[in-house]
């Protein structure tokens, strides 16, 4: 993420600033800001914690990646991959042997745009999260929001799950803590499609950076919750460009994380996908098939329940912490 | 490309379907498309070699080579092995010998615990129990809210003395509404917990201290269908950290295989006692083990289905239904009837999907249009009863009628009569004892054709497991004739349906 630049509106004492020193003035009114970082590397573990690793059981490592839910056909190819690269390089030592594994499964990960489209300056930012039920979509927007918060970004949260109990509170916990304006259902029950316009109106009027908007939780194979993701995101499209969507997915989610992939990028049109859970003992191989098949990128990991606890996800990071 | 376990055995067992003799090769295949198949179903890899090593012992041995029907036999196997697995008999929920039982919930973030709290609540009080709700997952911002609010929705009484998101001792509030309870008169205590990683060591230690504190008659471990690999290690810390005593499988009304269910319990040797299937309060029932591994191999979740029946269903005019189907009249008036009836039971599709054969038509049951049904009911209304008893009377100018009565056109009046009219075939095929073909299955008829199969099959499987020499020789019989016999969406291998 080093020198990718996020660009928001700047703020009236910054204006005031631009305008003293005339130099810096270019003629937008946007601002070129750099996010906190945030570091991932405790989130990974090994695949390797009580398996040796050698020539021998290369054999195993089909084995090893399926317990990591690879899945039989990407573990497959993956080994493939890995024997013909060992084989003629002539590798033999288990470094040499996991640094090829690493390299393939990272290659596999490293394609597509993994930065969030915060650059086209476009604003607001509208970011849409989706994903099945109890994956931490509205953790994953706390952070973010906070994040966001943190440099200096006017944050507008859209509480669009109307559905589940107590969810809007759940919301609205988090932007209390990261300090942003949250919009709600006025009603009980509103359509989400709804609040997802009001909100994404204030923020337009508000003139935020970003709009996040939550929404409630829908097992993909629920044709009629999934047809009302298009209807949200035609309604959001009256006003504002949606910058991203994020599909949330649980790292300890099986061979159905691919499917919940197919099904909501077919929904509308996944742009990035956001990887939760991965402090747990879950590797999240799937992420691989998902890429394959779909292309969709990683973009972001959660390492926790903490405020801070996520970060951008690193291909290199994640198949050196697998391999380690 | 397989929709789930159910699917992915049913293509495997095809080629084996019919076969009168089964070599060592045979097996071999086949059991290599099954660890395929579970290992995609998210079995966990130990258990699934070892169930397979398990069924290759069983497959080569005497019983199967001098079977009848040997492809029939395997698939046998299979289901039995998978019911052994998932706990055999169906257990039921362990209550305390002194009043209040005590519930603890407990298990990884986002696995369903407090819906399922509130859910578990509803289905206590439906059994006479007087459930209390304990909020005692005061880390997750607003866990707190959601319960009351499900209390409410349930009209059971929530103890919350802390606010959570962050503030609170669990510990505390669990062991204190024990004390509630008694004062209260509460017969069942459910503690709600935060959500927990197994390898998060604090919070498993505080698990254990809520355990210890509030000593629970069931301590019952939630995860969703959708779990993958992992279960093993999840259900063996949850095992050492906190010993549980029973599972509870939830989101199973998602399309994902489940594997996760068979992993947890092989695993820790737990069974698994209930299971979630939707996000209505009242989608909740007690697990079968026997239920859920017919399901795995796509005969369908007829015992559920009739028991879900059979709570809705008028019992006189199920009876009446049953005589009917015996005497073949079947009209459209008693087809209007089970639409009304099935209505009541709740969301169509979920009560498709547990029908045999329904793993191959879960496309089409994804497409359903619910309103098909009204439009149905619209078109069915506009007759008059003696056109609904005797649809044989239906002439042009009849349908005219209908159709501008029921603000559809003709042709749907017209597709309507087909599609009635295959079914009534179909039940007169089935009322006397034979396989009905179901020619492709349209997604309109969908809507259809199933809502008599709870009966039909309800009887075959009585009639087949019954009598296995009689199938097998109907399967023969049939392999024999016209070659092109296999229905659409026929069950996977010819049992059950």
């Amino acid at each position: 993420m080093s020198n990718i630049f996020f660009w928001r509106k700047k703020r009236e004492e910054e204006k005031a600033e631009a305008n003293q020193s005339d130099a810096a003035s270019n003629s937008q009114d946007l601002v070129a800001t750099e996010l906190p970082k945030r570091n991932s590397k405790a989130g990974i573990r090994s695949l390797f914690s009580r398996v040796k690793f050698d020539l021998e059981s290369l054999e195993q490592l089909e084995e090893i990646l399926i317990q990591a839910d690879f899945g039989v056909d990407s573990a497959e190819s993956i080994v493939l991959e890995v024997k013909k690269i060992a084989k003629t390089q002539g590798a033999q030592s288990e470094a040499e042997l996991k640094t090829i594994l690493a390299g393939v499964i990272r290659d596999k990960l490293a394609t597509g745009n993994r930065e969030l489209n915060l650059t086209s300056g476009k604003l607001p930012y509208v970011i849409l999260v989706v994903g099945v039920n109890g994956v931490g979509k509205t953790t994953t927007i706390g952070k973010l929001a906070t994040w966001l918060t943190q440099g200096n970004w006017k944050v507008v949260l859209g509480a669009a799950d109307t559905f589940r109990a107590a969810a809007v509170d759940q919301l609205a916990t988090w932007a209390d803590r990261a300090g942003v304006k949250l919009v709600g259902p006025s009603s009980e029950g509103q359509d989400p499609a709804s609040v997802a316009f009001e909100a994404v109106e204030y923020a337009v009027q508000y003139e935020a950076d970003v709009v996040i908007i939550d929404t409630a939780g829908r097992l993909q194979n629920k044709t009629d919750l999934m047809d009302e993701l298009s209807k949200i995101r035609r309604v959001i499209e009256k006003q504002a460009e949606i910058a991203e969507v994020l599909l949330v997915l649980d790292a300890t989610t099986g061979q159905n994380g691919l499917v919940q992939a197919r099904a909501f990028a077919e929904a509308i049109s996944v742009t990035g996908i956001a990887l939760t859970k991965l402090d747990g003992s879950a590797k999240g191989g799937i992420v691989v098939a998902i890429q394959n098949e779909l292309a969709i990128p990683i973009k972001l990991v959660g390492v926790g329940e903490g405020v801070e606890d996520f970060a951008f996800f690193d291909p290199e990071e994640f198949a050196n912490g697998l391999v380690a | 490309m397989f929709g789930n376990l159910s699917d992915r055995l049913a293509e495997t067992f095809k080629a084996l379907r019919g076969k009168g003799r089964l070599s060592a090769a045979d097996i071999d295949g086949t059991l290599r498309e099954i660890r395929k198949a579970l290992l995609e179903a998210d079995v966990a890899l130990e258990v699934v070699k070892n169930f397979i090593s398990a069924i290759r012992e069983r497959a080569l041995g005497d019983e199967v080579s001098a079977s009848l029907n040997p492809a029939q036999q395997v698939v046998q196997i299979v289901n039995e092995e998978l019911i052994q697995i998932l706990g055999g008999e169906a257990r039921k929920l362990r209550y305390g010998k002194v009043s209040p039982t005590v519930i603890m919930l407990a298990g990884l973030q986002g696995s369903g615990k407090t819906t399922l709290a509130g859910k578990l609540a509803k289905w206590l009080k439906s059994e006479g129990e007087n459930p209390l709700l304990v909020a005692a997952d005061l880390q997750r911002p607003n866990a707190v809210d959601q319960l009351k609010v499900l209390g409410q929705k349930v009209s059971v009484e929530v103890y919350s003395p802390e606010v959570g998101s962050g503030v609170g001792d669990p510990v505390k509030v669990a062991k204190d509404s024990i004390a509630h309870a008694r004062s209260k008169g509460n017969t069942v205590v459910i503690v709600d917990t935060a959500g927990r990683l197994g390898v998060d060591q604090e919070m498993m230690n505080q698990a254990k201290k809520i355990r210890d504190a509030i000593k629970p008659d069931e301590t019952l471990f939630v995860i969703d269908a959708m779990l993958g690999q992992d279960a093993v290690n999840v259900a063996k810390a949850f095992e050492d950290g906190v010993g549980i005593s029973a599972v509870v499988l939830t989101k199973l009304d998602g399309d994902a295989r489940g594997g996760a269910a068979l992993s947890v319990a092989s695993v820790t040797g737990k069974p698994i006692i209930f299971s979630s299937t939707g996000e209505s309060l009242d989608a909740f029932e007690p697990f079968y083990p026997d239920r859920m591994a017919s399901r795995i191999l796509d005969m369908g979740d007829i015992l559920t289905l009739i028991e879900q029946a059979q709570k809705q269903f008028d019992e006189q005019s199920a009876l009446e239904m049953a005589e009917k189907l015996a005497k073949e009249n079947f009209t459209l008036e008693d087809f209007l009837e089970q639409m009304q009836q099935l209505r009541k039971m709740g969301s169509l599709k979920s009560m498709l999907a547990m029908m045999p054969g329904a793993g191959q038509m879960r496309q089409q049951l994804d497409s359903i249009d619910e309103k098909e049904i009204d439009r149905t009911e619209a078109i069915i209304r506009s007759m008059t009863p003696v056109e609904r008893t005797n649809p044989k009377v239906l002439n042009g100018s009849r349908r005219t009628r209908i159709a501008r009565g029921s603000g559809m056109s003709v042709t749907d009046v017209n597709s309507l009569v087909n599609r009635f009219e295959q079914a009534a075939k179909m039940m007169k095929t089935v009322a006397k004892g034979g396989t009905p073909q179901i020619p492709g299955m349209p997604a309109g008829m969908g809507g259809v054709v199933p809502r008599k199969r709870p009966k039909d099959s309800k009887k075959k499987t009585g009639s087949k497991s019954g009598n296995p020499a009689k199938r097998a020789a109907q399967e023969q019989a049939r392999a024999n004739g016209s070659g092109s016999q296999e229905s659409g969406a026929g069950s996977a291998f010819g049992i059950g349906n």
